[in-house]
C-alpha cells in the first residue's frame, strides 16, 4: 500500500506574457532539483506571449504527483503584476499562504473598451493595503520602480525571487550560484544586487509594515452619466458628402444616405467625442453635452 | 550528450527518446502543444537525425513515411488537429505497416487552451487500429518513445504516442541516456505489402485484425500497465497526466494505470475489476475505456462523475470521488475570489495584422478568418473576422460565401503566410478555376508566428537555420490564375486602404498582399516609440480602435473621456495609432538635448 507522503511545498508564479516567470521557476526548481527533491513544474504556453496571463507552478518535496497545486493550497503566491495576483488569491492557502506581489498595473487594451462618458477603466480597484489586510502573509511593493533605479526594469522577477527566497529554507549561497546559471552572463552582477534588494526590502517591511502607496488612478473623479446624452445636430443644407465625417468616426456611426447627407445609424453608439464637428468642413455638425464641472 | 538527471519539459524529453532511439528522420508542422518537440530534435547533430518542418501535417506523415519505407527509424510529431490533416496517410500507413519503425506524437489540448477543438485522438488509435500509448510524465514520456519503436518494429505498426497540453509543458526530473544506433534496414521490395492497391489491402486488413490481438496479449503482461495495489473497496483505472491527479487525492487507492490506450489489456482489466468491489475510469475527454470495459460486461463508472469536456485537475478529480461517495465532502475554506480584469491574449504592439483589420472593417467586408495570430481579430475592439473554421479554410470558405449569392458585402478571405503554404493553394486554384468573385488578403508576416516563430519555405530558412530556396508569393498567386496580385506595406494603412478598395472593385479574384515582418520573430522589433501630445488628444479613442496594447488611458480626461497615453516599453514605433489620430497628437519620443 502506497504510504501517504509528507505534503508538497506549493510555489505559484504568476504574471503577464514577457515579465519573466518562467526565469523565477526555473531557478527555484533547479535549486530544488539540487538539493535531491522531487521537483514539478507546470505552465502553459502558446496564447502567453500575446500579452495573455501567465502562470507557472512549482511543486517539490518527497514526492510529487500531480504538476498542478490545486486551489487553496499555494504555500507562497509570487505575482510580477498586480491583477494576476489578485486573479490567483484563490489559490492561497488562506490559512498559511503568503502573497508576494508587485503593485505595478499593465493595463490591457480590454479594460478600456467602454465608451460611455465618464466610464473608468475596469482594472481591479483592490488596493495592496486592502488585499494584504485580508491574507496570512502579505507583501506589496514597487519592485518594477525598484528595478528602475537599479538601471534595469527587467530585473524586477529578481527582486520579487530574493523575497521569495526569504519564504523558502534554502541557503541564500545556493539560491545565488543557482540564480547566476539562469541569467545573461552580463546580467550576473546586477541579478544579484537585485536579489538582495528584495531581501532587503521585507527585512524592512517586517519591520516596519510598509505597504506601497495606492495608484494615482484610484483618485480619479468618477462622472456616472446616462447613456445616449449627447445631441447630435446636423445641418443637412450645409452638408455637401464629403465623407470626412463618416471615415473618422471612431466609432463608425455615421453614414452616407443615398442622396449624399449625414446620418447618425444610433445615438446610443456616439460618444460625443467631436471628431465629426472639428473635421467637418462646412461646420454642419453640432454636438451638444452636459458640462461637467469636478 | 548530458546524461545528468535534470528537469526537462516532457515535449524535451519526447525529443531525447527519439534521439536515444536512433531515430534518423524527424518531420512535423508547428502547432501547439507540440511545437518544442522537433525545436528540441534539431538541437541534436544533423549526423544523427535529419530534422525538418513539413508545409503540413500530412506532408511531414508522408516524409516519415517514406523514411520508414527506405528502412531507418522515423519520426512525426503533430496536435490533436493536424492528424485530421495528416489522417489520410495514416489510414493507409496502419495497412503497411513499418519497414523502419515509426512513432507518431500527436498531442491533444483537453481544455483547448490554444486549439479549434478538443477532439480525442484515442479515437484515431481505434479507427486507424494503431497502438497508442499514454505516458503520464516527462520520465515516461521519454521511455515510451523508446517502447514504442520496439513495438513498432516487432509488430509491424505504426505507433501512436499521445501527449497532453499539460504533459508536454510540464517539467519533471528526467533521466537521460544514451543513443542506440540503429543499422539502416535499406529499402524493402514487398508491393504487396507496400503499395495500397485493392487488392493488396485486402490482404493487409486481416493482418491488422491479427495485430490487434497479438498487441492485446502483449499489454496483458506488459508492465507500462501498472497496478499500484491498494484499498480493495474501490479501484481507479486511469491514463496519462489524470493518473497523477488520482494519485494526489486517493494515495491509498487501488489504481490500474494504462501505458496505452489501444488495444485494452482485457484480461488485466478483468483481473483488476474482480479485486475490487466498485471500479472507476478517470479519463480526459471521450468515455473511451469506459465504454470498452462496458461492452466486455464489466460494471464501471466513469464520466457520470468525472466531465467529458475540458482539462482535469486535483480539484475536477476530487470532487468527482466526492460526488461518487469516495471522498467525504472536504469543507471548503473561503478563499479570496478576485475578478481583477479581464486579460486574453491579444495582438502585439505593432503588429502588422491590425491594419489589415482595421482596413477589412473600413470597406465594411464579410471575413473569412483562418488560424494563426490573426485570429485574434476576430474579439474586440477589432471584431473583424466573420468565420473561422480550420487550417486554410478561409478561401474556400469566401467562394462558397459567393457563390451562395446571398451576401451584399465585399467578401474578404485572410490568411497567413505559414496557412497559406499549409493549405491555402489548393483552394485558391479552386477559387480562381471557378470563377469567385473575392478579395484575398494574404497576410504575409514571414513566420509562423502563433507557434511562437518557427521558419517555413516562405522565410527560406530551414529548421536547423540553414538558407534553402525561399518562396515568392506572387508568383505563386499568379501561378494559380489570379490575374490581380499586390504587395502593399501594412504600415501604411492609406496604401493598404487604397489597394484592399481597388481589389473589391477587380471582379474575380484579387490577392493583397501585406508585407510586414513579425514584432517578435525571428527578431524582436523595436523603434523609437511614440508619446501621445496631451494637451492636444480628445480622447476620442480612435487609436483604441487597434487593440495595440500599447496603448492605455491616462488619468487625465477631455469632456468626460480619458486620453491615451502610451506605454513606451512597449511601444515598437509602428505608428498606426499616429495614423488614424484625427487631432495628430501622436508624435516620436521628443529627446532631451544634451
Amino acid at each position: 500500500m502506497t504510504k501517504i507522503q509528507e505534503r508538497p511545498t506549493n510555489v505559484l508564479v504568476v504574471g503577464v506574457g514577457g515579465q519573466g516567470v518562467i526565469l523565477v521557476s526555473k531557478v527555484l526548481a533547479q535549486l530544488c532539483l539540487s538539493k535531491g527533491l522531487q521537483v514539478k513544474q507546470s505552465e502553459i504556453h502558446g496564447m502567453a506571449k500575446r500579452g495573455g496571463t501567465v502562470f507557472s507552478h512549482i511543486r517539490f518535496g518527497p514526492q510529487v504527483w500531480s504538476p498542478t497545486i490545486p486551489a487553496g493550497e499555494v504555500d507562497v503566491l509570487v505575482a510580477l503584476e498586480w491583477a494576476e495576483g489578485l486573479r490567483w488569491l484563490e489559490y492561497l492557502n488562506p490559512d498559511c499562504g503568503t502573497f508576494i506581489s508587485d503593485t505595478q498595473h499593465i493595463v490591457p487594451p480590454f479594460a478600456c473598451r467602454n465608451r460611455q462618458r465618464g466610464s473608468e477603466d475596469t482594472y481591479a480597484r483592490e488596493t495592496p493595503a486592502e488585499i494584504i489586510k485580508k491574507v496570512p502573509n502579505g507583501f506589496a511593493l514597487d519592485a518594477a520602480g525598484m528595478a528602475q533605479e537599479l538601471g534595469n526594469e527587467r530585473t524586477s522577477n529578481t527582486i520579487l525571487l530574493g523575497i521569495l527566497s526569504t519564504t523558502l529554507d534554502f541557503e541564500i549561497k545556493d539560491w545565488e550560484e543557482t540564480l547566476d546559471l539562469f541569467v545573461p552572463p552580463k546580467t550576473v552582477e546586477l541579478n544579484r544586487q537585485a536579489f538582495h534588494i528584495g531581501r532587503q526590502w521585507i527585512e524592512n517591511a517586517i519591520r516596519t509594515s510598509e505597504v506601497a502607496p495606492v495608484s494615482e488612478l484610484y483618485e480619479q473623479k468618477f462622472f456616472p452619466e446616462e447613456k445616449g446624452l449627447v445631441e447630435w445636430e446636423f445641418i443637412p443644407e450645409w452638408c455637401k458628402g464629403c465623407d470626412i465625417c463618416v471615415k473618422m468616426c471612431p466609432e463608425r456611426c455615421l453614414k452616407l444616405t443615398p442622396d449624399q447627407k449625414v446620418e447618425i445609424l444610433d445615438i446610443n453608439d456616439c460618444t460625443g467625442c467631436r471628431i465629426c464637428e472639428w473635421l467637418c468642413p462646412d461646420f454642419a455638425i453640432n454636438i451638444r453635452k452636459p458640462v461637467f464641472i469636478s | 550528450m548530458n546524461i545528468k538527471i535534470r528537469p526537462m519539459m516532457g515535449n524535451e524529453a519526447i525529443a531525447q527518446g527519439a534521439w536515444e532511439a536512433g531515430v534518423q528522420v524527424a518531420s512535423a508542422y508547428p502547432g501547439t502543444p507540440s511545437t518544442e518537440i522537433l525545436e528540441n530534435v534539431a538541437n541534436y547533430p544533423e549526423s544523427d537525425i535529419k530534422a525538418q518542418w513539413a508545409t503540413n501535417e500530412k506532408v511531414a506523415f508522408d516524409v516519415a513515411s517514406g523514411a520508414s519505407f527506405a528502412g531507418v527509424r522515423s519520426f512525426v510529431v503533430m496536435k490533436h488537429v493536424g492528424l485530421n490533416v495528416a489522417s489520410d496517410t495514416l489510414m493507409s500507413q496502419t495497412y503497411i505497416g513499418i519497414n523502419g519503425g515509426m512513432v507518431i506524437v500527436v498531442c491533444d489540448d483537453p481544455g483547448i487552451h490554444s486549439s479549434q477543438n478538443e477532439q480525442d485522438t484515442r479515437m484515431y488509435s481505434r479507427l486507424a487500429m494503431v497502438p497508442t500509448l499514454e505516458p503520464s510524465d516527462a520520465q515516461e514520456a521519454l521511455d515510451f518513445v523508446k517502447l514504442g519503436y520496439e513495438l513498432s518494429e516487432e509488430f509491424d505498426t505504426p505507433v501512436i504516442l499521445r501527449s497532453t497540453t499539460r504533459l508536454s509543458h510540464t517539467r519533471s526530473l528526467v533521466q537521460p541516456g544514451k543513443r542506440t544506433e540503429a543499422k539502416p534496414l535499406g529499402f524493402l521490395e514487398d508491393p504487396k505489402k507496400n503499395v495500397m492497391i485493392p487488392g493488396h489491402s485486402r490482404l493487409r486488413h486481416p493482418k491488422l485484425l491479427e495485430r490487434e490481438t497479438k498487441l492485446k496479449a502483449y499489454f496483458d503482461s506488459s508492465e507500462i500497465i501498472r497496478w499500484d495495489k491498494g484499498s480493495t473497496d474501490y479501484g481507479v483505472i486511469t491514463l496519462g497526466p489524470p493518473y497523477t491527479y488520482v494519485k494526489e487525492v486517493l494515495p491509498e487507492a487501488s489504481v490500474l494505470k494504462l501505458g496505452a490506450s489501444y488495444p485494452l489489456p482485457e484480461k488485466r482489466i478483468r483481473e483488476f475489476c474482480e479485486s475490487v468491489k466498485q471500479v472507476f475510469v478517470v479519463e480526459e475527454l471521450e468515455p473511451i475505456v469506459e465504454n470498452e470495459m462496458r461492452a466486455m460486461g464489466l460494471a464501471v463508472d466513469g464520466k457520470k462523475y468525472f466531465s467529458r469536456l475540458g482539462e482535469f485537475s486535483p480539484e475536477t478529480v476530487r470532487s468527482g470521488f466526492e460526488d461518487a461517495g469516495i471522498l467525504k465532502n472536504k469543507k471548503k475554506k473561503v478563499s479570496l475570489k478576485i475578478n481583477p480584469v479581464v486579460r486574453p491574449p491579444v495582438l502585439c504592439a505593432g503588429c502588422s495584422h491590425m491594419s489589415s483589420f482595421m482596413v477589412a472593417n473600413a470597406v465594411d467586408a464579410r471575413v473569412a478568418g483562418d488560424i494563426g495570430c490573426y485570429t485574434l481579430a476576430a474579439v474586440e475592439p477589432l471584431s473583424a473576422i466573420d468565420t473561422t473554421v480550420a487550417m486554410g479554410s478561409s478561401i474556400a470558405n469566401a467562394v462558397g460565401m459567393d457563390k451562395a449569392g446571398t451576401e451584399t458585402k465585399p467578401i474578404i478571405a485572410t490568411i497567413g503566410d505559414s496557412t497559406f503554404l499549409h493549405s491555402g493553394i489548393p483552394p485558391l486554384i479552386d477559387a480562381v478555376y471557378n470563377n469567385a468573385d473575392i478579395t484575398v488578403l494574404l497576410l504575409d508576416n514571414k513566420i509562423t508566428a502563433m507557434t511562437g516563430g518557427q521558419h517555413h519555405p516562405g522565410t527560406g530558412i530551414t529548421l536547423r537555420g540553414e538558407k534553402t530556396h525561399k518562396v515568392d508569393y506572387e508568383s505563386i498567386v499568379r501561378a494559380t490564375g489570379v490575374k490581380w496580385v499586390k504587395t502593399v506595406d501594412s504600415y501604411d494603412l492609406g496604401a493598404l486602404l487604397r489597394t484592399v478598395r481597388e481589389a473589391i472593385a477587380f471582379k474575380g479574384v484579387a490577392v493583397v498582399i501585406s508585407d510586414r515582418p513579425c514584432v517578435l520573430d525571428p527578431v524582436r522589433l523595436r523603434g523609437e516609440p511614440l508619446e501621445v501630445i496631451a494637451e492636444s488628444c480628445t480622447g476620442c479613442q480612435a487609436c483604441m480602435n487597434l487593440g495595440c496594447p500599447a496603448l492605455s488611458w491616462s488619468a487625465e480626461m477631455f469632456e468626460g473621456h480619458h486620453k491615451i497615453k502610451i506605454t513606451a516599453s512597449s511601444c515598437i514605433g509602428c505608428s498606426l495609432c499616429a495614423q488614424v489620430c484625427p487631432t495628430d497628437c501622436i508624435k516620436p519620443v521628443m529627446k532631451m538635448e544634451s
